[in-house]
């Protein structure tokens, strides 16, 4: 069968002609500037050297036409390792893929001239041969981007948990420190949370401190104001703290109207009413 | 199916920015009695969670079609509602036109004013239904009925 | 026809909406709140919507309706479990309550009731 003689082909190739196609892709990859690590390539030539090893035994095997099967796994394996990182290190998934299509320009040479008194033959084997690293470099792009698309995910999973973090400062009284410029869509998320947590928690009071926020435009105002609004519906109450002086001024010129809200300076100040609001109290003893 | 008289039901594109939108799944109900107001709001939910909208857009968009649909069978003397998806690109979107062949409304201004505890306005709470969608157009002459298009699209 | 039942607790009538109502029922409602607290010389009424995934404005102002109401009749109305979406959908159509106490389950409502009937 016509791929199995091209399969064969490839392995002896390889087997034959190691060192040489080696540093023909190695060159091919510097002339690209594509190699990646600051070991000066080491890395790099390690992994070159394992691919061509372990594509030599794969093509031993017999079938150059489906990397699905059980003889591309240990390449497979390696092309995900490779493409993962050079994910992390912040290639381009295009980037990745020439990692092994380059690979065609070191092999080319080679195949010419062990096949040049045979045609038929070279042209089937440039043919199975140029098929089979299309499919692997398109597998590393493949790799490339779900394993980017888990980083993301991940990061804007930490991203949330860090923005929303609704503290229980006592019992009744939760706490929502703002961080960071806040942007409708985060607002939105934000308040929300806040609500949900006010009903896990059964809280009758909700503080919502803005110290770590710089500023406050019209429509985060509004959000605000709403979220105070729908917490009242809900039967729970919330006092605004951390009102910086340029805030206030912003506020103002805004036209936002905080009359029905209790707003204090500092998140002590909300916690002291809050306490109040719930029927506790603190006090101190002198004693020590 | 549909004698209306209203335009809106011809469903003309340039009403919308929905130009170039994929129109699936479209179905009309009945607007003749309070259980079919019912019937509608579990249906519009149905369909907010099948598209895999948030609970809050789900909420807004049920209650936006419970307020036109009461205004369609209380003033306009009952009529239609068509539901339908609607895909833009990977964008996806609810839409519902509601149509009756009622009297019409001859003060637009007043009607799209809040008027629920105020008892300005005429009640209708078209301003606030507009407020809970995306997209919101009114159609409608004295004498000729009403229709009335909301879109929301899955944020 | 369908009624929604209202039970009674004391000088407390309690009422947990589980259904879809329409509107109909909603009046209904509405009118037999108003006679059990008559009858039942009710000084508070409770009205459970943890169970409502929409509340609007025919709805809404039935509950408004129902406090003034109560108010007349020297009974004080406390609405509980309003879920995060029905709160921000009803803010976002403009619908306030005024003149309706909430709180956030039974037990917190049962207490401002009996609070509010102390006076």
């Amino acid at each position: 069968m016509s791929t199995n003689n091209d399969a064969a082909q490839l392995a002896t190739l390889i087997q034959k002609f190691n060192e040489p196609i080696l540093q023909g892709w190695f060159e091919q990859l510097k002339s690209k500037a594509m190699t990646f690590d600051s070991g000066a390539g080491d890395a790099t030539r390690k992994h070159c050297a394992q691919f061509l090893s372990l594509l030599g035994a794969a093509a031993q095997r017999g079938q150059l036409e489906n990397i699905e099967g059980r003889e591309w796994d240990d390449v497979r394996q390696l092309l995900a390792e490779v493409s993962a990182n050079r994910a992390r290190q912040g290639a381009t998934p295009s980037e990745t893929a020439i990692f092994v299509f380059s690979l065609k320009q070191a092999l080319f040479p080679f195949l010419r001239s062990e096949l040049e008194k045979q045609p038929e033959q070279l042209a089937s084997a440039t043919w199975s041969i140029t098929g089979l690293l299309e499919q692997l470099g398109l597998y590393t792009v493949q790799v490339f981007q779900e394993s980017r698309d888990r980083i993301i995910a991940r990061q804007q999973q930490e991203l949330l948990e860090l923005s929303t973090p609704v503290v229980k400062l006592w019992q009744n009284i939760l706490a929502l420190p703002l961080i960071g410029t806040l942007d409708s869509a985060r607002t939105q998320v934000v308040m929300e949370n806040l609500l949900q947590k006010i009903i896990e928690t059964g809280a009758a009071i909700a503080i919502i401190d803005i110290t770590g926020v710089p500023t406050v435009d019209t429509l985060v105002a509004q959000h605000l104001l709403k979220t105070i609004a729908a917490a009242r519906l809900m039967g729970a109450d919330c006092i605004i703290s951390g009102i910086r002086p340029q805030i206030a001024q912003t506020i103002v010129h805004l036209g936002v109207n905080l009359e029905d809200v209790i707003t204090k300076a500092t998140l002590a100040d909300a916690f002291l009413i809050a306490l109040e609001r719930t029927g506790a109290k603190i006090t101190v003893d002198n004693k020590g | 199916m549909s004698g209306y008289a209203t335009p809106a039901f011809a469903f003309t594109p340039n009403l919308l920015p929905i130009a170039g939108a994929v129109v699936q799944q479209s179905q009309t109900l009945p607007l003749h009695s309070d259980e079919h107001v019912v019937m509608l709001r579990k249906v519009v939910r149905e369909r907010a969670i099948e598209l895999q909208f948030g609970l809050v857009d789900q909420t807004k968009l049920v209650t936006a079609a419970s307020e036109i649909a009461r205004n369609t069978l209380k003033y306009g003397g009952g009529g239609e509602v068509r539901l339908q998806n609607l895909m833009i690109g990977l964008k996806a979107g609810i839409c519902l036109t509601f149509v009756d062949d009622g009297p019409g409304i001859v003060d637009m201004e007043r009607a799209l004013t809040d008027g629920f505890t105020s008892g300005g306005g005429l009640g209708l709470g078209l301003g606030g239904a507009r407020r809970l969608v995306d997209d919101f157009e009114i159609c409608t002459a004295p004498g000729e009925g009403t229709a009335v298009i909301l879109i929301k699209w899955k944020r | 026809m369908e009624r929604i039942p209202i039970l009674r607790m004391g000088k407390l009538l309690l009422v947990t909406i589980q259904v879809d109502m329409h509107d109909r029922l909603a009046m209904t409602l509405q009118d037999d709140l108003t006679d059990r607290i008559v009858k039942d010389e009710a000084k508070g009424v409770l009205i459970d919507i943890s169970a409502l995934d929409l509340v609007d404005s025919f709805i809404g102002r039935m509950i408004s309706n129902t406090a003034a109401m109560a108010r007349v009749l020297d009974a004080t109305t406390v609405v509980v479990g309003m879920q995060p979406a029905v709160a921000i959908t009803l803010v976002e159509l403009g619908l306030t309550l005024t003149g309706v106490k909430t709180a956030l389950n039974v037990e917190k409502g049962v207490a401002l009731l009996e609070k509010s009937m102390r006076r």
